[in-house]
């Protein structure tokens, strides 16, 4: 692996260098450039809480913010981020103090196995800071980029609107 | 999945120099659809140019004509969100947001969604014939499974759809598409942009090798008053459409002065009938020359099995969009919502 800071704009035959802020820490990525930002996450910074499910952006479990808007973290390189800032699961809460979501999670029975779970919490503060959604068949809209086979969908919608009405959360 | 190159370009004519020096080098926007095709080992660039960084393609602004400019990297989320769309041009708000999920809207540029391959089952599996993917192979979606499939425009090497919603309604509004490329600019009328398959499916559009989407533009006229967009799928999201219908009247009391009716998920384009659309004027706004229009829009519709039903779904969805485009407050984004 190389180690010297290469010039962005110019070919790479090898490693890239991506900076990031990863939950508010400063992050460098040495990868090759086809490495999704979701392996660059897992493989290279041991953040495994965002999970892999379909890896083709079908099912949502992948779900990050980067920038302050939810994106899928396995269609996306992580070289097209240089610069970025990410939340991941992981970054959500404040030391021992739940995000007000992951309480209204388990509050609402909102999982059963958990593993699409980081990815519902992170797409549920991305909807919530996008404002769009008032109604409950509005949530539900634009939560379906996240599927859960548990079918703990009810909880989950549950604990987005307790969370809305809350208000003031995040 | 191959390993490629990594560029990254600052300004267009750059982007396009590095794509012609190559070959097989794609451009990269928001990659939802080209890293999907890449996984699955349907599309295999040796390099890939990363536009996302150009200065100016991701900005939308008002034209002195009226229109609006939609930069090619502004994303299907913003521009279906800007108060200018949503004021101006709801028909294409409501038909981004038909689209894809909330995170994909949110990656996903509007250059980039005019270019989406088509979601035909045999197109996606490397290890059947397809025309479109391996010319001259064969098509196997015209006797196999072909639920999906068009009934409209088809032809016998491929029977494949596209898949946007957003283009439905820019073909309705008549965008224009601005591309740049190593003989200079050129703007592509949006009924000219997409192909139909005829002998050469594996070309989903007219642009010529090494040109980029650097913005769309939408003329003045919005249709903001007199507007539905309508999907019709297997479930309520986060689906592709069997039929969508995009529909844009411009109305004198109950008689329609201007109409537009485009078709998704029914041919290798969004689907638009100068026929239907001339009947229409001076028409009354009912039932009754909704219908007729869709049986001159469907008249040589053409089902291969599992989706003959999209010939008479496609029918009901006219009639009931144009119905719902006389008081949008009324319309539906899909079929009516399970209690």
């Amino acid at each position: 692996m190389r180690s010297e800071t290469q010039n962005l704009n110019h070919l790479k035959q090898g490693d890239c260098t991506v900076n990031l802020t990863v939950n508010g820490e400063q992050k460098i990525l040495q990868v090759q450039p086809w490495v999704s930002l979701l392996d660059g996450l897992r493989d290279h910074l041991n953040l495994t809480g965002t999970k892999k499910g379909c890896d083709h952006g079908q099912c949502g479990a992948c779900t990050i913010i980067c920038d302050d808007k939810r994106i899928l973290s396995c269609l996306t390189l992580a070289v097209m981020k240089n610069g970025s800032e990410i939340t991941t699961v992981e970054g959500i809460a404040h030391g021992d103090d739940l995000h007000p979501i992951q309480q209204a999670f388990i509050d609402h029975d909102a999982f059963q196995c958990g593993y699409c779970t980081p990815g519902q919490l992170c797409s549920a503060i991305g909807l919530i800071k996008e404002g769009k959604a008032q109604t409950r068949e509005e949530v539900k809209e634009l939560m379906s980029g996240n599927l859960c086979r548990c079918g703990a969908n009810v909880g989950i919608i549950d604990a987005i609107m307790e969370v809305k009405a809350g208000g003031g959360h995040e | 999945m191959n390993n490629f190159e990594y560029k990254q370009a600052e300004d267009v004519a750059t982007a396009v120099n590095l794509i012609n020096k190559q070959d097989n080098t794609k451009f990269l926007a928001g990659g939802t659809n080209l890293l999907d095709l890449w996984k699955y080992n349907i599309t295999n660039p040796s390099g890939l140019v990363d536009i996302n960084r150009i200065h100016g393609l991701a900005e939308i602004e008002e034209l002195p004509n009226g229109g609006v400019r939609l930069g090619a990297n502004f994303k299907n989320a913003d521009t279906a969100y800007h108060p200018i769309i949503e004021n101006k041009y709801p028909l294409l708000s409501k038909a981004i947001l038909a689209g894809a999920s909330a995170q994909i809207r949110n990656m996903a540029s509007n250059g980039g969604n005019l270019l989406q391959r088509t979601r035909c089952y045999y197109f996606y599996d490397p290890d059947v014939p397809c025309n479109k993917r391996n010319p001259g192979s064969g098509c196997p979606a015209k006797e196999g499974y072909n639920r999906i499939h068009a009934i409209l425009g088809t032809s016998d090497h491929c029977i494949a759809v596209f898949p946007s919603d957003m283009c439905v309604a820019l073909a309705a509004l008549d965008a224009l598409v601005n591309v740049e490329g190593p003989e200079g600019k050129r703007t592509i009328a949006f009924a000219n942009f997409h192909r139909l398959p005829a002998d050469r499916p594996d070309l989903d559009n007219n642009l010529e090798p090494g040109e980029l989407i650097t913005s769309i533009d939408l003329p003045d006229k919005g249709f903001a008053q007199n507007y539905s967009y309508l999907k019709l799928r297997d479930r309520h999201s986060y689906a592709f459409a069997l039929v969508s219908v995009a529909t844009a009247l411009e109305l004198d009391g109950d008689r329609i002065k201007d109409a537009r009716i485009a078709l998704g998920g029914v041919a290798h384009k969004p689907w638009r009938s100068t026929e239907a659309e001339n009947f229409l004027m001076g028409k009354s706004a009912n039932e009754f020359n909704f219908a007729a229009a869709a049986d001159i829009i469907l008249r040589d519709a053409k089902g291969y099995g599992h989706n003959d039903f999209k010939i008479a779904l496609a029918k009901k969805a006219i009639i009931r969009n144009g119905l719902m485009a006389l008081n949008p407050q009324s319309q539906l984004p899909g079929a009516k919502p399970s209690a």
